[in-house]
């Protein structure tokens, strides 16, 4: 049976069914037990579950992910919402130099099983440090996996997959559409696997590669472009952004020969340079035109009055793609 | 003049309720080797005789590990003399199945609670087959960040206390680290859940070459401990019964379900941070040095053991040719290890190796057999 679900409802499900069928599982934040967290994802988790299981933190991220790696080093698979990814810096050194160098620096005695769930991106008229998109840090930090749903379907089955995975996940969770829209979901615990990419719309002659929030603004620039020029795009949802799905990427860009990428994370040292890098590396004799980057400016996220200039938006996609395609 | 009163009432309050004794902690083996009160039916005789043999085997391993370190036998070392009562006492409170987070100079507790001086020395070597601990072992790596592993051992307690385990998790960490952040969350993380978790700091009054004064304006460490309402006690660090008796009793009361305990063990290392410091930089090292060898941990238990016949100098030769046996072994097994193996740094990364580390263990491989390509 399949019901229609937002992203934060098919998120709050994963939550529910992993935590029905594992008692290992636990979650621990700030003010997500009794509030059920500022965006509901764990609302009503508190009453099935228990205090022990859904723990209202005090307020400190260093405190939640410290503690939440001992608790994964001795049994537990913690869950630790950060309230908003911009939150996590105190935490930051928990995160890489011991969450994620664990499983090595220990031979792979010890391992942490461990899910950072964050609300991440722009688009929602947040205040100051609340919009950034700083994957990238967690992508270039050995020993992390970092996965971003885009829709309510891969959002259940990647934070599942997530919650079953021996080693730290960063699940990025882009509020801009957290409740934009709602999508089937199957109501059976279901995994969608780690470290593959999704084709979301077929096309000959330019892949796309976007992620999160930004996969449905290139999808709409790809099916106006296609209106407008008769010039199709292949769309691709990477979905996880590390390890990134070599194979997709390549195999797109060998049939399309023109590429993109689409990131609101900033241009400079952005997942966008390691995607083209891997292109360079692997599929550079079927490129037709350079590999074009439309991304967040590198200015830090600026107040909401102005967030949507800072964002990649169609008009500034289609423009890149017709500078492609016309190379 | 109303006001002038208030002020000297106040004055006269704070007076009163305000303690300036540097010294103000827990002794129960005095530096001249007297009990200041009995320890019948707390600390039995064969312990007593194996607190002497540990703090003396440490310390030999200790001085072993400077002079190969001066030889280039090994990295750079971070030596810990003076503070072996603070960890042999500890850790010999401990249950095998404890939470053991140690720092870089806590691998006197580290092998009190079972690490081999084989794994200690490959640590120290550089080689990644020292970063484990036996299967039946719960013993970190030292941690080398400050006080960031107080948390993992907050989460491990936590886990223990949700299944009612009778297990403690310990952290080892100096003075310097209660600067920390990290200090505060783990402290107040433990009183707010109420887990079975010992802080061990050893205030051995250096962080590197910072004193404490300059740490903080608090008088003591273990005073932290009322602000988390948790237990706190200041001990004499190179006490081994006062060690071992407070973390005997706080790690009951943890596994009974009363929660933390922060102990401040005021000791002192006689030699440098690590053996790439230079300690005369930063304080009188000979002075102060000697100032502390009279309230050496050690010869203050030998003194106690002849007194109560439990050690002469028989036992001592033998066993100072037992300890150097064991050291010349353990150098012997690790230096006839095979060279470190490079291809080893790609594994363990993840549970299952990506395409990403595959791809650059295959480079790495194939440029260690031959020349350049092409």
């Amino acid at each position: 049976m399949t019901r229609a679900l937002t992203i934060l409802q098919a998120i709050t499900e994963a939550l529910d069914q992993k935590m029905a069928e594992d008692e290992r599982v636990l979650l621990l934040g700030e003010d997500i037990a009794t509030n059920g967290g500022v965006f509901r994802a764990t609302d009503g988790l508190l009453d099935k579950y228990g205090a022990k299981r859904v723990v209202d933190t005090p307020l400190a991220e260093s405190g939640i992910i410290g503690s939440a790696i001992g608790l994964a080093l001795n049994g537990m698979i913690p869950v630790a919402e950060i309230q908003f990814l911009a939150f996590i810096f105190p935490g930051l050194e928990q995160l890489v130099a011991h969450a994620a160098r664990m499983r090595s620096r220990t031979r792979g005695q010890f391992g942490v099983p461990l899910v950072i769930r964050t609300p991440y991106g722009a688009g929602i008229r947040g205040p100051e440090l609340h919009s950034e998109s700083v994957e990238a840090f967690f992508a270039h930090t050995p020993g992390l996996k970092v996965v971003v749903p885009s829709n309510p379907y891969d959002a259940k089955g990647l934070l599942v997959s997530a919650m079953e995975d021996p080693d730290p996940v960063v699940f990025l969770e882009p509020t801009r559409i957290y409740r934009a829209f709602r999508a089937d979901v199957p109501e059976p615990l279901y995994r969608v696997p780690l470290g593959q990419a999704q084709v979301v719309r077929e096309g000959e002659d330019l892949s796309i590669f976007a992620w999160g929030a930004m996969l449905r603004v290139a999808l709409k620039a790809a099916e106006q472009m296609e209106q407008e020029k008769g010039w199709r795009c292949e769309v691709i949802d990477l979905r996880t952004l590390y390890p990134l799905d070599r194979d997709a990427i390549v195999s797109s860009v060998q049939k399309t020969g023109r590429a993109m990428v689409v990131h609101e994370a900033h241009r400079t040292a952005g997942l966008g340079a390691e995607i083209i890098s891997l292109i360079n590396d692997e599929a550079l004799l079927y490129l037709r035109a350079p590999v074009k980057r439309i991304t967040g400016f590198d200015v830090p996220v600026p107040l909401f009055s102005v967030e949507d200039e800072y964002l990649p938006t169609e008009s500034r996609i289609k423009q890149g793609i017709a500078e492609t395609i016309l190379f | 003049m109303m006001v002038e009163n208030q002020k000297a009432l106040y004055l006269t309050f704070m007076k009163a309720h305000t303690k300036r004794d540097e010294e103000e902690f827990v002794q129960i083996l005095r530096p001249d080797g007297q009990l200041t009160s009995a320890v019948n039916g707390l600390i039995d005789k064969d312990t007593m005789v194996r607190m002497y043999e540990w703090m003396t085997l440490v310390r030999a391993v200790d001085r072993k590990c400077i002079n190969l370190q001066r030889q280039g036998r090994l990295g750079t070392y971070a030596p810990f003399e003076g503070q072996e009562a603070a960890q042999v006492g500890s850790a010999l409170a401990l249950s095998p199945m404890d939470w053991l987070f140690p720092t870089y100079r806590d691998h006197a507790a580290a092998m009190v609670h079972g690490q081999p001086l084989s794994q200690i020395l490959l640590y120290w070597m550089g080689r990644l087959e020292g970063l484990t601990c036996p299967p039946d072992r719960r013993i970190l790596p030292p941690c080398v960040p400050i006080a960031t592993h107080l948390l993992h051992a907050v989460g491990t307690a936590w886990a223990s206390s949700l299944r009612d385990e009778a297990v403690a998790s310990i952290a080892y960490f100096g003075d310097g680290a209660t600067s920390e952040g990290d200090f505060h969350e783990a402290l107040n993380f433990a009183g707010v859940f109420k887990l079975p978790v010992i802080f061990l700091c050893q205030n051995n009054g250096y962080a590197i070459s910072v004193p404490f004064e300059r740490q903080s304006a608090s008088r003591t460490i273990a005073q932290r401990a009322a602000a988390y309402d948790i237990h706190g006690v200041r001990i004499d660090g190179n006490d081994v019964f006062a060690v071992y008796l407070a973390v005997k009793e706080a790690r009951e009361r943890a596994v009974a379900g009363h929660g933390p305990t922060l102990i401040e063990a005021v000791t002192f290392r006689y030699g440098a941070h690590t053996t790439a410091d230079d300690p005369h930089r930063y304080r009188k090292q000979e002075e102060v040095s000697a100032a502390w060898r009279a309230r050496d941990p050690i010869a203050r238990l030998r003194i106690h053991l002849e007194q109560t016949d439990l050690w002469d100098a028989d036992r001592e030769q033998s066993w100072q040719a037992e300890v150097g046996r064991r050291i010349e072994e353990a150098v012997a097994l690790v230096e006839a290890m095979p060279k470190a193996n490079a291809l080893d740094m790609f594994e363990h990364v993840y549970a299952q190796t990506p395409w990403t580390i595959a791809l650059q263990r295959q480079q790495l491989a194939e440029e260690s057999t031959g020349g350049v390509r092409g």
